[in-house]
């Protein structure tokens, strides 16, 4: 297809990357055009999923993770995937406030975040395999067609 | 990251992007200058953040916790359209005021 695009980023699961990652996937998505808080809502859900695999996917041990991004049209598709321990229970870790690690301040709102940001989200994990987190978002959504009215 | 003690108030200048990545170094830093600056009153400075995830909001709420039990107050100034939003999003607003300008 003519407006496709698609990269790879693969990575060292450390929290020094975290600003590497979002940063670059908002680099990636520029050809869509998007407002400023389009970027924003994207590297708020990129921080987030790539800090779940840090703290929970690998438990702060260096391992790798990888970001897929395709744009097709106007839409973003976004993979973050680790490889680390997985999650038992999908519906609950999605639940709002929910958290297996209070006493590190985690605020339980890494995925609420990302279901606000994004378009959509779906949760694939495994316990012992690991986690991809994919996300979808249309830039332009809801954006007032000026170009359309007369003069 | 810097810090101000006025008596029994604290002001923690956030950093440009508050992420997983320093919300650690926050954290740590800003419960020592509780604890031993008999800390009551919590500001969040957001004059310079551009950039804020769920690990600000978990900073916000850990040291809500500290500072309800010790009866003090918390407040966020000069925080941007962007970070009001984040801020609103988590429900944080409830537990601190947002403020226009600092008095």
């Amino acid at each position: 297809m003519e407006h496709t695009n698609e990269m790879q980023l693969i990575f060292d699961s450390r929290s020094s990357n975290e600003s590497f990652a979002r940063v670059t996937v908002a680099a990636f998505m520029t050809s869509l055009n998007p407002t400023v808080e389009e970027v924003s809502d994207v590297k708020t859900a990129v921080s987030e999923a790539v800090t779940n695999a840090i703290i929970h996917g690998y438990e702060n041990e260096v391992h790798s993770i990888c970001i897929r991004c395709r744009t097709e049209g106007k839409t973003l598709y976004l993979e973050v995937e680790d490889t680390g321990r997985g999650i038992e229970d999908v519906k609950q870790a999605m639940e709002p406030l929910f958290t297996t690690k209070p006493e590190l301040d985690r605020s339980g709102m890494g995925f609420s975040f990302m279901e606000a940001f994004m378009d959509r989200l779906e949760v694939l994990s495994a316990p012992g395999k690991g986690t991809t987190v994919r996300m979808e978002k249309t830039i332009g959504k809801g954006r007032r067609l000026w170009t359309t009215q007369s003069l | 990251m810097k810090y101000q003690v006025q008596e029994n108030c604290l002001t923690v200048f956030l950093p440009n992007e508050l992420d997983h990545h320093n919300a650690e170094e926050i954290r740590k830093e800003s419960d020592h200058l509780i604890e031993h600056n008999h800390i009551r009153y919590v500001i969040f400075d957001f004059k310079e953040t551009n950039f804020m995830d769920s690990s600000g909001i978990g900073v916000i709420m850990g040291r809500y916790k500290r500072i309800y039990l010790l009866g003090g107050e918390m407040c966020a100034v000069h925080a941007n359209e962007r970070m009001r939003k984040i801020l609103t999003m988590s429900g944080v607003t409830k537990i601190m005021q947002i403020y226009e300008e600092e008095e």
